[in-house]
Order: structure tokens, then C-alpha cells, then sequence
């Protein structure tokens, strides 16, 4: 056999959902040998959960088992717990300022879906009876206006938006001037996409920032990460980038409807004690929910119920 | 805690290269952190395991045992079995059929749309006439954006705003190119899920009425684990042809380029590296397998450097430079042409061990440093530049008011100037007795010191 043709049809295997793969690893063997460990961490891996939080983890299911006995624990309950407790709820999903307008800026690397989530977060103060208005600050990438224009279009929510290539701190200053005149409860700043690792874009980002800040003191009261559910490791690579050119308040992650895991965030959140605030699972407006760790963790590791022999 | 897979495996490395033998335990030690370091680099954990399987299988055979060095050896098995799966570079597009049809598929945000936009820029150049289909029919604006980097590259998009069926669409789209002598048509579709059945049943559709010559998957090389997931539905369904790795010029690590090859087997024709619609290279797998290796990609900054030099322009200045009459015009005509090969960052990244360096260098920095130089010179006569030795100081106080620095700065860099001035003269001499012995000439085109700050 060659070496493509063991890769594939060991891939074959990886299809299959991570409660199956640990239900197998641990009704096949009653005793968690070194193999087994080996193959629960793959599967935790393979969830995108990064090294540490797999040790972690593993850990927790070989100290359980040397103390208690195979009788005792249950893999997923362990698992399930550790997840839980790495991820602490924030508080609320959405602030909002002590008094008058609450600025979100929505920041992220190209192509995960920060306009969508913009839109989305409209019409989530919407649907709670407050008054959104959205500010374009992609004025680099071609239609992004369009696009956010469209939403608010769809949405019935004001949009301001400049000229492309305009300087996107001016835009936000006029979205929050703006705001402020028509009486609104939330703005959320759509901003351009931009790789952590571009000193100058991210220079640019610290500017709007600086700017708001100077227009409305204490805006932005939000600053939402959005993190793609597909990504890797990368991802904690981004969130610490990012917090640390504008200190974030929250992560969003978005495209939850696939395969992903998303579990990442978990390692985010032990790093940089970031919160996970929504998670996106769709391309219609409705499709933005709170985040609930207890949700998430059960999402990973199966509904609690004694399913292990 | 997550360094680079450069610097985890040139730490690997070093304590290979410092073995003089190398046994079953120490070996098995390195290939550990190997596999810790392309799970970090998100290579799917099944790739990983079956990588270091290899690796192991080969590295504990005769040939290493009596090899001379055996951590070089092993460091070579590692190349090359990576190579081997990263595949052999870009064999190009196949563009079969009149008109020839390119399917861009792919998740949400993975940049099929600036894809289609920069390989509709890169066909033009090779002499083909694309056609831009926007076939996404779902996203917000999408068509807009399409149809804006259509005017940005003057060619042209068809585009039917409102429409929602994208059969229709792709057959108007091919005799709109059929009247108007279109070669190639590249059909950017919608960002969809790879479960979404629906969905991907409609690009199976769609595939079978435009039967296109080439279904590449976009895929973002930060993409986790999933990568192989994604890659095993899209190629199951459609019969995948290729692959566009985007998003290159972040510091993702790309390991989801071994997991896709790994699954579908089929080769990775392009990456993208900016924002920019030129910027598009074609892959090379030696190059990927090295960068990832910490050996940099020099091949790259050597072909960067290309585009952006006049090569006659460059003739002129190493002349000029043998000859020692190198003048503050000519460096900043370099300068110049430094900075239109692209943000430092970049530059340095392509740099054996520049992945390294560039994370405690702040390069916007020295970015800022070559815009002042560019300023101070601009703040020069013509005369002044040409003969710099007529700078008194009442000449240099006007410069640095009138370029807005200290006069401290002006005379810095016309002492740095004079110092490379010095050494230019010096290796002119050199190497004319060089040549004069039949060695190699022709220095570079770059100044040496320019990157020495």
C-alpha cells in the first residue's frame, strides 16, 4: 500500500462524528492504555481544540481513570466539564453604555463574514426594541458598501457609508455623529478585513478606534472579534494580534453551521480571556444566537446521558 | 506557546544537527515534536501521523545509520517527504474547450471572488480574453464586487443583477461569450457549506451544463482540521481539479495545503499573497515545503525583486556604482525601486530565518526610516543630489526644514551615504581583479547596508 493510499484511507475514518470516535476508543478498551489516550487526543485534536486544551483533557480522563477506576467517570462528562469550565459566560451578549449610544466595532481577518455579522447584530438590538444604524468603514474592498447597504435595505436600518477609498475613521466620526442626531441605540462599525500580521492595517484600525474614542469618550463599548469556525490554529494567532492593537471585548464566531467545531475559541479564552459572546449558524439575519458554553461543550461531546458501557 | 513551524522545526533541527549518531529513542524524540509542530501548523492529525510514520520508516534505515551525518539526513527525509506531498508545482491551468470554463468553489469567505479577479488578470497576461461570470447569486452585492474588479482590470463581467437561477445564468453567460470571442470564462459561485446538499447539488448542475476544464477549490490556508473534511465533500460531489490557497501572506501556517493534498491528491495550481490583484503566484511545492522548513523562500524575493527592478535601470546603477560615481540620486532611484517591491514585512519574511526575525523587528519602523530618506532626498536640488559635496551646512538646515526633520537626521544619512559610497568604491577595485581572474562579477542590485539597520 502506498503512502497516498494508507493517507486516504485513513482519512476516511476522520469522517466520523467525535462522540462515535470516543464512544469506540472507550467501550473497545476498559483500560485506557497509551494507545487509546493517543487516539482520544487525536480526536480532540482533530476538533481543532489546540494542544493544551487536548492535554488538558486527556489528562483529566487519565487522572480520573487512575483514581476512580473505569467504573467511575464518564469520558464525555469529564470532557464536557473541562470545556465548561474553560469557557466562562460573559455577563451579557451585548453591552451597552451607561447612557445614550453604544458604539460595536466589528473587527476580523478577510472573509469572516464581519458584514453579515454587522447585520446581524442589527437586527438582534432590533428584534429587543432598540434602534440600530450601521456604519461601512470597508471602504477598501470592492462593494462592501453594496453589501452592507443591501442588509441595512432589507433590515430597514440607516446606513452611513463614504465614497470607497475614503478614510475610514472619518466615516466612523460621521456614523457616530450621525447616530447621535437621530437618537440611536446602537451603531455597529463594519470595518475593512485585515490580516493581524499588516503593522500599517492594524495602525489604521487603532485610528478609527482613536477617533471614535475622541468623538463619543468610551466608544467603542464593544470590540467583537469575528473568528471563522473553519479556521485553525491561526486563530488564536488573530485574537492575540488583534487584542493587542485594540483590546477586544468579545469573540463572535461564525459559520457554526457546518462540520466545524470551533475549538479554538476554547484556547483563546484560556489564553486571553476573551468571551465568546454570539456564534453565527446561518446566512439569514435571525441566524446569530447567544453563546452558551454548556451548549457548546454538549455540541462537542454528546447530550449528558449514561451512554458509556 | 505557538511558535511558528519554522522555528519549532529549526529547534528540532538544532538538536539534530548537533547528534553524531543517531539512535531509535532520539529519533522518535524529534519526530515527536515534528508532529506537535504540524498539528500546531494545523496539518490534520490523520496527515501528521502518517507523515511522521514515514519519516520514521526512512529515517531508521540503513542509509541514515551510515550516512555521514545523520541529522542532516533526517533533516533531508523531512524535505523531501513533505515535498512529496505538498506535490510538484503549479502545472498550470488546463484550458480545454472554446471557450474554456474555470469553476471557483469553495467555503464562505475563502476569496473566491478576488481569486476569480486575479486569475482573470493573470489569463489576460498570458494572452487569453476571460470572461468574469458572477454566479453568486446569494451574497449581498457579490455581483457588485465581481463587476468592480472587472473595470479595475478592464475586462469584462457579465453579471445579472436579481437574477436567482444559476443555470440560466451560466447559459447566458456562455453566449454572451460566444458573441463576443471570449476564450476563457471563470464562474465565481457562491460561498456554500460542503454538507449543504442542496447547494452542492446545484453546482453539480451547474458543472454539467458548463462542463468546465478546471473545478478549483479556493480555500483559506488558515482553514483548521476541517480543511480535510471540506476537501473529501467538494471533491466527492464535483471532481475536484485543483486547488487556490489564499490568505498566504498572514502567518497561518498553511497545513491545511497537506491536508487537502493529502485527501484529493490533486495539485495546488495558486496562492494568494495580498489583497492586491497581482498578487497571485503560481505554487511551487519546493518553495512551500522549505518556508515551512525555515529555509525561507528566496526563489520568491528573487522573482519579487525582478518585477519590480528595470533591469537596464539596474545595469546602469551596478555601473555606476564599480565605478564609484554612485550619487544621492541614484540611491534614491534605488530607494525607490526597494519600495515598490512591497511592504518590508513581506520582503524580510521571504528571508532564510525572516519569519523569525520579523517577530521582534518592528519593520514598520524601517518602513518609516526609508520614507524619511525619501523625503530628505526629495528636500535636495538636482544639483545637490548629483554632487552632494556642496551641501554646507546653510543647505543641509534648509533640507531638514524643508522635509521636516532634524538636521541631525540629514547628516546621518549622508554619512551613511558617504559610508556606502566607501564600500562601493571597494568592491568596484574587487572586483575587477576579480574579473580580471575570470571569477564571478556583477553584484546585486541592492546596496549592500540597506538592509543592515
Amino acid at each position: 500500500m502506498s503512502f497516498f493510499q494508507r493517507l486516504k484511507a485513513g482519512l476516511a475514518k476522520t469522517q466520523h462524528r467525535l462522540v462515535h470516535e470516543i464512544r469506540r476508543i472507550v467501550t473497545r478498551s476498559p483500560r485506557l492504555t497509551g494507545a487509546t489516550l493517543e487516539e482520544l487526543e487525536a480526536a480532540l485534536l482533530g476538533a481543532d481544540l489546540g494542544l493544551p486544551m487536548t492535554r488538558r483533557i486527556v489528562d483529566a480522563v487519565k487522572t480520573a481513570y487512575e483514581t476512580r477506576g473505569r467504573d467511575g467517570p464518564d469520558v464525555f462528562a469529564i470532557a464536557r466539564a473541562q470545556i465548561e469550565q474553560a469557557l466562562t459566560p460573559a455577563e451579557t451578549p451585548l453591552g451597552r453604555a451607561s447612557a445614550g449610544l453604544t458604539v460595536v466595532s466589528v473587527v476580523g481577518v478577510n472573509g469572516t463574514g464581519k458584514t453579515t455579522t454587522c447585520a446581524k447584530l442589527a437586527h438582534y438590538v432590533q428584534g429587543r426594541g432598540a434602534a440600530a444604524m450601521l456604519a461601512a468603514c470597508d471602504t477598501f474592498r470592492a462593494a462592501a458598501i453594496e453589501q452592507l447597504q443591501l442588509w441595512g435595505r432589507r433590515l430597514g436600518v440607516p446606513v452611513i457609508a463614504a465614497a470607497y477609498q475614503a478614510d475610514p475613521a472619518a466615516v466612523a466620526h460621521d456614523a457616530i455623529a450621525a447616530a447621535q442626531a437621530r437618537g440611536a441605540d446602537y451603531l455597529f462599525v463594519d470595518t475593512a478585513g485585515r490580516l493581524h500580521t499588516k503593522s500599517n492595517l492594524m495602525k489604521e484600525l487603532q485610528k478609527i478606534h482613536r477617533v471614535m474614542d475622541k468623538k463619543l469618550p468610551g466608544a467603542p463599548h464593544e470590540v467583537f472579534l469575528v473568528l471563522d469556525a473553519t479556521t485553525g490554529m491561526n486563530a488564536l494567532a488573530q485574537a492575540r494580534e488583534f487584542h493587542r492593537a485594540v483590546p477586544l471585548t468579545g469573540l463572535v464566531v461564525t459559520k457554526l453551521d457546518g462540520t466545524s467545531k470551533g475549538g479554538m475559541v476554547v484556547a483563546i479564552q484560556q489564553e486571553l480571556g476573551l468571551p465568546v459572546r454570539f456564534i453565527g449558524v446561518g446566512e439569514q439575519a435571525e441566524d446569530l444566537q447567544p453563546f452558551d458554553p454548556r451548549q457548546f461543550a454538549e455540541a462537542l461531546f454528546g447530550t449528558p446521558e449514561p451512554a458509556v458501557a | 506557546m505557538f511558535d511558528s513551524l519554522s522555528s519549532k522545526l529549526q529547534n528540532v533541527f538544532r538538536n539534530l544537527r548537533g547528534l553524531g549518531r543517531i539512535t531509535e529513542a532520539n529519533v522518535a524524540d524529534a519526530l515527536r515534536d515534528v508532529r506537535l509542530a504540524l498539528l500546531e501548523a494545523d496539518v490534520n492529525f490523520q496527515v501528521a501521523r502518517d507523515f511522521i510514520e514515514a519519516v520514521k520508516q526512512k529515517a531508521l534505515g540503513q542509509e541514515v545509520l551510515r550516512s555521514i551525518q545523520p541529522g542532516q539526513q533526517i533533516i533531508k527525509i523531512i524535505h523531501d517527504e513533505l515535498v512529496t506531498l505538498l506535490g510538484a508545482d503549479s502545472p498550470g491551468l488546463r484550458l480545454e474547450g472554446a471557450p474554456a470554463s474555470l469553476l471557483l468553489v469553495g467555503l464562505h469567505g475563502s476569496g473566491k471572488t478576488t481569486t476569480c479577479g486575479k486569475l482573470a488578470r493573470w489569463l489576460h497576461k498570458q494572452g487569453a480574453a476571460p470572461l468574469l461570470v458572477a454566479a453568486d447569486v446569494y451574497r449581498p452585492a457579490a455581483m457588485d464586487q465581481l463587476a468592480t474588479l472587472g473595470r479595475q482590470l478592464n475586462l469584462p463581467v457579465f453579471t445579472k443583477p436579481g437574477e436567482t437561477d444559476v443555470l440560466r445564468l451560466a447559459r447566458e453567460a456562455l453566449a454572451f461569450a460566444a458573441a463576443n470571442q471570449r476564450t476563457v470564462l471563470l464562474f465565481d459561485t457562491a460561498g456554500r457549506l460542503h454538507i449543504d446538499q442542496p447547494l452542492v447539488q446545484e453546482l453539480v448542475r451547474l458543472r454539467d451544463l458548463v462542463r468546465p476544464a478546471e473545478i478549483l477549490l479556493v480555500l483559506d490556508a488558515a482553514t483548521g482540521q476541517e480543511a480535510v473534511n471540506v476537501a473529501t465533500h467538494f471533491h466527492q460531489a464535483l471532481g475536484i481539479t485543483g486547488a487556490v490557497l489564499t490568505k498566504l501572506d498572514g502567518d497561518a501556517r498553511g497545513g491545511a495545503a497537506l491536508s487537502f493534498r493529502a485527501v484529493v491528491g490533486r495539485p495546488i495550481k495558486f496562492v494568494g499573497v495580498g489583497e492586491k490583484l497581482e498578487d497571485l503566484e503560481p505554487f511551487h511545492g519546493e518553495r512551500l515545503a522549505q518556508r515551512i522548513l525555515g529555509m525561507g523562500d528566496v526563489v520568491a524575493l528573487v522573482e519579487k525583486a525582478a518585477e519590480a527592478v528595470d533591469q537596464d535601470e539596474a545595469r546602469r546603477l551596478e555601473e555606476k556604482m564599480r565605478k564609484g560615481q554612485f550619487t544621492l540620486e541614484d540611491f534614491l532611484a534605488q530607494l525607490r525601486q526597494m519600495r515598490k517591491m512591497g511592504p518590508l514585512e513581506s520582503l524580510v519574511g521571504l528571508l532564510p530565518g525572516g519569519a523569525d526575525a520579523l517577530k521582534n523587528a518592528d519593520l514598520s519602523r524601517s518602513e518609516k526610516e526609508f520614507r524619511r530618506m525619501e523625503g530628505i532626498l526629495c528636500a535636495m536640488t538636482p544639483a545637490e543630489r548629483r554632487n552632494p559635496n556642496i551641501l554646507n551646512a546653510r543647505r543641509r538646515l534648509r533640507i531638514a526644514n524643508g522635509s521636516g526633520v532634524k538636521v541631525s537626521e540629514v547628516n546621518n544619512l549622508l554619512n551613511r551615504f558617504h559610508q556606502m559610497q566607501q564600500m562601493m568604491k571597494k568592491m568596484g577595485k574587487f572586483q575587477k581583479l576579480l574579473a580580471r581572474m575570470g571569477g564571478p562579477g556583477g553584484a546585486g542590485g541592492l546596496p549592500p547596508g540597506m538592509f543592515g539597520r
